[in-house]
C-alpha cells in the first residue's frame, strides 16, 4: 500500500495551538501525502508557543520569539490555514465544518484540538474591566498595558500559571500581590516543604502573598473599574488591587464538541487512539479526557499527538496509555520541577534531600522500588533523568542510596566496589 | 637553619635509627638514618609518620592528684610517702613498680636499682613480661643468658629463613624487607612462615605452615627427631633426652596431624631444614605468649643446637623483640624474674655491694599477671605504672582493671591525659614523651643507639629518671640517685655489667662504664658486649672494635658447665582448651599501622587510616556456623570478657580460630579492649600470658542501624544513651566515630542533633532520608565549613565509603560541588575518591590502586610502585598490593 497509489483524504483541524499542529507535524512526518489539511484557528495569529507566554509577560522574550510556525510553513507544507475564525458547527452526518465566517469545509478525519479555557470563579464583581486571565497572548498584551500604569496588582490562584502571572507582573514594576486559597502554593506540584521554599523565593522577590485566602467579591471603582478583593473572613478584609488576574485553573474547551453531540465528561472523552465517540473524529490536547484524566501540561499533548498522528496515518499500532506529567516553573532563578504522583500512601517510600540554607530540596516517592514521583527545589538539573527512570519503571532499588543525589553520583558509582575496610 | 638530630624510631624491637629535623618553623620530619646499621636508611609505615605523632595534643603536661592540678613537689611527697607507708606498715613486697619496654636503659636502671636494691622487693615487672619473657626463660635454660647470639645480617646471610608466630611484615618491616631483599638477590634462599594464620608476611614466603594453635612443640619435636633420624648427632647436654622425648611424636605424618599442617609440606621443610647449613629461626609473639613459651622456644633452639647451627654467619635461632626497648629492659634486670644486669638473684651479694644496697632483693618478685592478681588480693597497696597501659595489654583486663579500683594508691607516669590505665590513677605525672628524652635502648640484635632529645619537653613533663630519682630522694635513697645525667646513669649501668664479670655473664659494657658525656652524647649504634678490655671511644665514629656479629662461635656459654643445652620439651595443649561452649581459639596480636594502645599511632591521621576500626578475622566456614557476616559488627565472648568488633570473613584465618588486634581500648572503642576476654593463663616458666589462645564463641551484634559520624570537633558520643557501639577513627583536623544501635532511632534527626551538639533551631543543616529503610544523613555546616557530618543506615553495606569525606576537613569553606556531594559520601566523579589507605606512607588508596591495576594494566608490585609510588618508601604494603593484584587477576 502506498500514498501515492491512494487519492488524497480531507483533514481538518480545529484549533491553530500547539496540540493540532504537533498532529499535523507528526503526520507530514510519517504520511506527508496521505491528507489534504486545513486548520483552523480561532485566535488572529500562526501558532504560537503558549508555553513561552510567561516569559513574554515577564519581558524575557518578545512575542516574535515564541512564534512557532508562520504562515508560510502553513503554504508551504500545502496547509489550508484559516485564522480569527472559530468552527462553529460540526455537521457529523455531512462531515462537514461550519466556521464563523460561514465556511464549510468537509472532511474525511477531524481533529479537535480547541484546548481549555481559564475557569474565571463566579464571584460578584468577576467581569469587572481589569479582570483578567492568563490564558493567550491577548491576555499577555492587556496585563502589559495594565502594567505601564504600575499599582497594585491581585493575582488569584497560586499555581504555576498564578506564580508566572504574578512574576511578570512584578517585574513588570506592579506591587503584587498572590491570593490563594489553600495554605501552601501549587500544592498540587509541591509538597508543604518545596512551596515554603518557594514562597520564601518569591517573597525575596518582593512578592507578596495571602494564603488560606477566599475571594468573596472583586470590587470596583463607580466606572466599573475593579479597585480590589473582598475576602470572606471574620473581619472581612480586603485588598487594594488596580488589577485582577484570575489564574485558578482551566477547563477543557468543550463546547463545539457537545454540540455535535460527542461524548463528553470533564473533558471530549477519546480512546487510547485518541478518538472519541465518532472514529472519524480525533481529539488531543487540553480539551480531552482520556481514561478518566485531563491535562493542562505540554508533555502529554506530544503523547497524544503522536498517537493521534500514527492512527491518522493508517499505522494503527500506537496506543496512548496516559502520561505522567513534569512541571517546571518558569520564573527567571527559581528552580523548580516536578512530576509525577508524589502524594505518599501505605505503599510509597519517601527519599528526601533537603539543603535549606542553599535553597535545595528533593524528594522522591517510590513504590515498589520506582520512581513514582519527584519533587525538586533549587537545583532540578536531573529532572530530566528522574523522569526517564519513572517513565521507564526502572527498578532504583541497586542505587537507591544515592538516588537524590542524581545522575552524576549514581553513573559515577557504577564501577564502584563494596567498600572493604580492612585487609 | 634546620637542625637535625640522630635518634632511634621508639616503636617495634627493630630499632631503626632516625633523623629528626625541626626546621626554623617548629615543623618537625623524621626520616631514616642511613649511618644506623639496623636499617641503613629504611623505615616502615610507621616510622615514617613519626612527626605526626609528636604533637602536643591530649599531653600530660602538669601532675594531677585526684584528677586536680598540682606541683611537682606535692606530687613527689604524695609518691614517697605513699610508698613509704606502705612499706613501713606492709613490707617492701605491699609495694610494686610495672614498667615498661618503653621506657629507656637509664629510666629502667634506675626502677630497678629503687627497687630491688634500696625498696627491698623484686616486685618490680615489665610489660615484657607480656611479649618475651618466654624467650629469655628459654635462652635462660638453653644457653646460660638471655641472649641474642646473632644480628640482622644473618637474616640476609641465611639460605633458609624460618618464621615462626611472627607477622614480621606487619610487625618488624624493616627487618622483613631486608630479608626479602636478600631472597630476591638471591633466589635460591628460601623463606618459611609458620603461622595459624596466613598473614601477610605468609604471602611472601616459599612455604606456609599453618599450624595449629599450640602445636608448636609438637613441630618442633617433629623436626628434632626427622634431624636426628637423618643422622644428626649431639654430645650437648641433654641431647639425648630432647631427642628421646621428640620421637615420642611419632613420624611426620603423625606430627603433621598433630599441628594440622599438610604432611608434604610439612616434610619439605624438615628437608630444606635438615639440608640448608645457613639457617635461621626468627621467633616472636606466636611463639612466646603461650602457656608452653618457654617450651616452644626451647624447641627451636633445640634444632639449631642440634644442627650446631649458632654462633655462624646465617645460623642461629633469633627471637626477635616487639618493643623499641625491651631488650634494654632486660639488660638491666627489669623483670621480676631476674635481679640486675643479667644477673639472678643468686648473685644478690655482687649486686648488693655494687650498689650498696641497704635492702637488696633476694627472691623473684611479682610477674605481671600474678602483680596485678596481688593488687586485687590486696597484697600489694601501691604500685607505680610507667610508660605502659595494662588495662589494654593485661589479660583478664578487667580484673586488673577491678585490682587498680581498689588499690590504695596507683601512681601513673605516661605521657597522655587519659588512658585506660591513667583514669584509674590517684596520682598522674607528666612523663617526657619519645622526642624529649635522651638515652639508650637496644635493639633485637644487641645494638645499643642512642635516643637523643630534639624537641623540648613541654609544659612541666619531665624524664623518667629523674622523677624517680626524685621519689628515691624523698624516700631517703639520695646519695645512691643523685646523677645528672643519662650518661652518669649508663656508666653506672655499663660497670655493673662489668662488676664481677670474669665471663660469666656475655653482657659486658665494662668498656663505656667511663664514658665521658660527650662521648656518649656521641656514641654510635654499638653492638655488645664491649668488655673493658678493648675500651671503646665511639666519638661520632664507628666502634674503635668490629662488632660482635656472632656470640658463642668458641661453643663456650655462660652455663654452669660451659656447654649450650638442648631441653626435653613435651607437647601439651594450650591451658584452656576450646569447649563446646566456646568452640574457637581466640588469638591476639598486631596490625601494621598501631602501636600497642594506640596512644602514639593514634595521632597519625594516615596510620589511623590503614585499618580504622577495631576487627575479628573468621574463616568463611566458621562465620557461616555462627551466623556471622562480613562488614557487621560480632561480638566475641570468652569466660573473661567479650568486645564487640567488626568482621572480617577471610579464609586467611584458620578455621576454629578468631584474630582480634590488640590495640584497641576505652579511649578509642566502646568494647574493643580484647585484654578483657583474653585468659590470664601464663607459661609456668616464663609467667608469660597466653594471648594466642582463648576459648572463645561469637555472636552477631544484633544492631538495629550503623552509622559514622565525622566532626571538625571532639564529640562525647560515651554520654549518648543511644548509641550502643563506637569506635573513634582519629584525624588531624576531625575525628571519626563509627557507630551502631540496638534500638531504632524514633526520631533520626533528633538523635543526630544531640550527638552533634546542635541545639539551635537555625543551623546550615543539609539531610537525606529514607524513613522506610531507616537511611539518616545530615551535615551541620557553620559559614562553609563541614562541622560535621552523620550517616546512619540500617546495614553497613549502605553507608558510603569513609575517605572521601575525610578530604573535606580542610580548614576552608567546601566548595560548591563538595557541598552539593557531601551527603552523597563521595564525589560525583568517581575517580577522586581513593578508598582506605593501603601505602600509608603516599597516602595510597585502595580504590586508586584498584582503578590504576585495571586500567593500566599493571601487573606487579614493582609497576604499581612505578605508576603511583605506593610501596616505595618503607614497602610494608608490598604483600597487600601483591593481594590487591592477585585479586584483580583472579577477578
Amino acid at each position: 500500500m502506498s500514498d501515492s497509489t491512494q487519492p488524497k483524504l480531507d483533514l481538518v483541524v480545529i484549533g491553530n495551538g500547539m496540540a493540532g499542529l504537533r498532529v499535523i507535524e507528526d503526520l507530514l512526518e510519517i504520511a506527508p501525502a496521505r491528507y489534504n489539511i486545513t486548520v483552523f484557528g480561532a485566535e488572529p495569529h500562526a501558532s504560537y508557543n503558549r508555553i513561552m507566554l510567561s516569559p513574554v509577560l515577564a519581558g524575557d522574550k518578545e512575542f516574535a520569539e515564541i512564534q512557532t510556525h508562520d504562515r508560510d510553513w502553513y503554504a508551504n507544507n500545502g496547509i489550508t490555514l484559516y485564522t480569527g475564525e472559530a468552527v462553529e458547527t460540526i455537521d457529523r452526518r455531512r462531515r462537514m465544518v461550519v466556521s464563523s465566517e460561514g465556511r464549510e469545509v468537509g472532511y474525511d478525519r477531524l481533529v479537535l484540538a480547541t484546548g481549555s479555557r481559564p475557569f474565571i470563579i463566579p464571584v460578584p464583581g468577576h467581569d469587572r474591566q481589569g479582570v483578567i486571565s492568563f490564558r493567550d497572548i491577548t491576555d499577555v498584551n492587556e496585563m502589559v498595558a495594565a502594567s505601564e500604569q504600575g499599582g497594585k496588582a491581585a493575582v488569584i490562584g497560586g499555581g504555576l500559571l498564578g506564580l508566572e502571572a504574578a512574576y511578570g507582573l512584578h517585574k513588570r514594576g506592579m506591587d503584587v500581590t498572590i491570593v490563594h486559597l489553600m495554605d501552601q502554593l501549587m500544592e498540587r506540584q509541591l509538597d508543604p516543604t518545596a512551596a515554603e521554599l518557594l514562597q520564601h523565593s518569591l517573597t525575596q522577590r518582593g512578592l507578596s502573598f495571602r494564603m488560606g485566602a477566599e475571594t468573596a467579591a472583586i470590587t470596583g471603582d463607580e466606572a466599573g473599574r475593579v479597585n480590589g478583593l473582598r475576602f470572606k473572613d471574620a473581619d472581612d478584609s480586603t485588598l487594594d488591587a488596580d488589577l485582577v488576574v484570575m489564574a485558578v485553573g482551566i477547563r477543557p474547551n468543550i463546547d463545539l464538541a457537545k454540540s455535535a453531540g460527542l461524548h463528553c465528561d470533564k473533558g471530549i472523552v477519546v480512546n487510547d487512539t485518541m478518538q472519541t465517540y465518532d472514529p472519524r473524529i480525533y481529539a488531543v490536547g487540553e480539551c480531552v479526557e482520556h481514561r478518566q484524566a485531563v491535562y493542562g501540561l505540554v508533555a502529554p499533548l506530544w503523547d497524544q499527538a503522536k498517537v493521534c498522528a500514527n492512527h491518522l496515518a493508517w499505522r494503527g499500532h500506537s496506543h496512548y496509555d496516559g502520561s505522567v506529567t513534569a512541571t517546571q516553573l518558569k520564573v527567571t532563578g527559581i528552580d523548580m520541577y516536578s512530576a509525577g504522583d508524589f502524594a505518599q500512601g501505605e505503599d510509597t517510600d519517601t527519599l528526601a534531600y533537603a539543603d535549606i540554607r542553599r535553597g535545595v530540596y528533593k524528594r522522591i516517592v517510590l513504590r515498589d522500588d520506582r520512581i513514582a514521583g519527584v519533587v525538586l527545589y533549587g537545583d532540578t538539573r536531573d529532572g530530566g533523568w528522574y523522569f526517564k527512570h519513572m517513565q521507564a519503571g526502572t527498578d532504583v532499588s541497586a542505587f537507591r542510596d544515592l538516588l537524590v543525589f542524581g545522575k552524576a553520583f549514581v553513573e559515577a558509582g557504577d564501577s564502584d566496589e563494596p567498600t572493604q575496610e580492612a585487609a | 637553619m634546620s637542625d637535625t638530630t640522630h635518634t632511634t624510631c621508639p616503636y617495634c624491637g627493630v630499632g631503626c635509627g632516625v633523623t629528626a629535623t625541626v626546621d626554623a618553623d617548629n615543623a618537625v620530619s623524621v626520616a631514616g638514618d642511613k649511618t644506623h646499621p639496623s636499617n641503613k636508611g629504611s623505615l616502615c609505615s610507621k616510622g615514617t609518620a613519626l612527626a605526626d605523632t609528636v604533637g602536643l595534643a591530649d599531653r600530660l603536661l602538669h601532675p594531677m592528684i585526684d584528677c586536680v592540678r598540682a606541683d611537682w613537689d606535692t606530687a613527689l611527697d604524695r609518691v614517697a610517702d605513699g610508698f613509704g607507708q606502705v612499706i613501713a606498715e606492709h613490707g617492701p613486697d605491699a609495694v610494686a613498680f610495672y614498667v615498661s619496654g618503653q621506657l629507656l636503659t637509664e629510666d629502667y636502671y634506675v626502677a630497678n636499682k629503687l627497687m630491688k636494691g634500696y625498696i627491698g622487693s623484686a616486685n618490680i615487672d615489665t610489660n615484657s613480661r607480656l611479649c618475651m619473657s618466654s624467650a629469655v626463660a628459654g635462652h635462660k635454660r638453653a644457653l646460660g643468658e638471655d641472649v641474642v647470639s646473632g644480628c640482622y645480617d644473618d637474616l640476609e646471610t641465611a639460605d633458609l629463613v624460618v618464621l615462626v608466630g611472627s607477622n614480621t611484615a606487619w610487625c618488624h618491616p624493616v627487618v622483613y624487607q631486608r630479608m626479602v631483599a636478600a631472597q630476591e638477590r638471591d633466589p635460591n634462599k628460601k623463606l618459611v612462615v609458620i603461622d595459624p594464620r596466613r598473614t601477610a608476611t605468609a604471602d611472601g614466603a616459599d612455604l606456609h605452615l599453618p599450624v595449629a594453635p599450640g602445636a608448636d612443640v609438637a613441630l618442633f619435636n617433629g623436626l628434632l627427631a626427622y634431624l636426628a633420624e637423618q643422622g644428626v648427632t649431639t654430645d650437648l647436654p641433654g641431647g639425648d633426652e630432647a631427642i628421646a622425648e621428640a620421637k615420642q611424636g611419632g613420624d611426620v605424618a603423625a606430627v603433621a596431624e598433630v599441628c594440622g599442617v599438610d604432611a608434604a609440606d610439612l616434610a619439605t621443610f624438615f628437608k630444606w631444614f635438615a639440608a640448608t647449613e645457613r639457617t635461621v629461626t626468627v621467633f616472636s609473639q606466636g611463639v612466646n605468649q603461650s602457656s608452653a613459651g618457654t617450651d616452644k622456644v626451647n624447641a627451636i633452639i633445640n634444632c639449631h643446637l642440634l644442627t650446631d647451627r649458632i654462633g655462624k654467619p646465617g645460623a642461629c635461632p633469633f627471637s626477635i623483640t616487639g618493643q623499641p626497648n625491651a631488650m634494654g629492659g632486660r639488660e638491666v634486670g627489669g623483670l621480676s624474674s631476674t635481679l640486675a644486669a643479667h644477673m639472678g638473684f643468686d648473685r644478690a651479694d655482687t649486686v648488693q655491694r655494687f650498689w650498696e644496697a641497704p635492702a637488696i632483693a633476694t627472691e623473684p618478685g611479682l610477674k605481671a599477671v600474678e602483680l596485678f592478681e596481688a593488687i586485687e588480693a590486696g597484697r600489694v597497696k601501691a604500685v607505680w605504672i610507667m610508660a605502659t597501659n595494662p588495662l589494654v595489654s593485661l589479660p583478664d583486663a578487667d580484673r586488673a582493671k577491678a585490682a587498680l579500683a581498689k588499690c590504695p594508691l596507683v601512681v601513673v607516669s605516661d605521657v597522655m591525659r587519659h588512658t585506660d590505665t591513667a583514669d584509674y590513677a590517684d596520682i598522674i605525672l607528666p612523663a617526657a614523651a619519645w622526642a624529649e628524652k635522651s638515652g639508650t635502648v637496644t635493639n633485637s640484635e644487641r645494638m645499643i643507639s642512642r635516643q637523643r632529645a630534639f624537641l623540648p619537653t613541654p609544659g612541666q613533663a619531665r624524664a623518667d629518671w629523674a622523677i624517680m630519682c626524685d621519689v628515691a630522694k624523698r624516700m631517703g635513697h639520695g646519695d645512691a640517685f643523685a646523677w645528672d645525667s643519662p650518661a652518669a646513669i649508663f656508666r653506672e649501668h655499663a660497670a655493673l655489667t662489668a662488676f664481677e664479670n670474669t665471663g660469666e655473664r656475655v653482657l659486658n659494657l665494662g668498656g663505656f662504664a667511663d664514658l665521658s658525656d660527650a662521648d656518649y652524647d656521641a656514641l654510635a649504634p654499638t653492638r655488645w658486649p664491649v668488655p673493658a678490655a678493648e675500651p671503646l671511644r665511639a666519638a661520632g665514629a664507628m666502634p674503635a672494635t668490629q662488632p660482635v656479629d656472632q656470640l658463642f662461635t668458641d661453643g663456650v656459654y655462660p652455663t654452669d658447665d660451659g656447654r649450650a643445652h638442648l631441653v626435653a620439651v613435651t607437647p601439651r595443649g594450650p591451658a584452656n582448651a576450646v569447649s563446646a561452649d566456646y568452640p574457637l581459639a581466640l588469638n591476639t596480636g598486631r596490625i601494621r599501622d598501631h602501636w600497642h594502645t594506640m596512644t602514639r599511632t593514634a595521632k597519625s591521621e594516615r596510620l589511623a587510616a590503614h585499618i580504622p576500626e577495631p576487627f575479628v578475622e573468621i574463616h568463611p566456614s566458621d562465620a557461616e556456623d555462627h551466623d556471622i557476616i562480613d562488614g557487621a559488627l560480632a561480638t566475641i565472648r570468652t569466660a573473661w570478657g567479650t568486645a564487640t568488633l567488626r568482621v572480617i570473613v577471610t579464609d586467611r584465618q584458620r578455621r576454629g580460630s578468631l584474630f582480634a588486634p590488640m590495640h584497641w581500648n576505652d579511649q578509642f572503642a566502646s568494647s574493643a579492649r580484647v585484654g578483657t576476654a583474653a585468659n590470664p593463663a601464663v607459661c609456668p616458666i616464663s609467667g608469660e600470658p597466653e594471648f594466642k589462645h582463648t576459648p572463645a564463641t561469637i555472636v552477631p551484634f544484633q544492631a538495629a542501624w550503623h552509622g559514622f559520624i565525622y566532626a571538625a570537633r571532639g564529640l562525647r558520643l560515651r554520654r549518648a544513651a543511644d548509641i550502643d557501639w563506637w569506635t573513634k577513627v582519629p584525624g588531624t583536623r576531625f575525628v571519626r566515630h563509627e557507630i551502631a544501635g540496638c534500638e531504632s532511632l524514633d526520631d533520626i534527626k533528633a538523635a543526630a542533633k544531640h550527638w552533634l551538639g546542635v541545639a539551635a533551631r537555625d543551623v546550615d543543616w543539609l539531610e537525606v532520608s529514607d524513613e522506610a529503610i531507616g537511611s539518616y544523613r545530615a551535615a551541620h555546616v557553620d559559614a562553609g565549613h563541614l562541622e560535621a557530618a552523620v550517616f546512619i543506615a540500617p546495614e553497613p553495606a549502605r553507608l558510603p565509603e569513609r575517605s572521601w569525606l575525610a578530604g573535606l576537613f580542610t580548614g576552608q569553606p567546601m566548595a560548591e560541588a563538595e557541598r552539593a556531594a557531601v551527603l552523597a559520601g563521595r564525589p560525583a566523579d568517581a575517580s577522586a575518591d581513593t578508598g582506605p589507605h593501603v601505602c600509608s606512607c603516599f597516602g595510597v588508596g585502595r580504590m586508586t590502586l584498584l582503578r590504576a591495576i585495571e586500567n593500566d594494566g599493571l601487573d606487579t608490585v614493582e609497576a604499581v610502585g612505578k605508576a603511583l609510588e605506593a610501596g616505595t618508601n618503607c614497602g610494608s604494603c608490598k604483600p597487600e598490593i601483591a593481594e590487591l593484584l592477585a585479586a584483580a587477576d583472579k577477578g
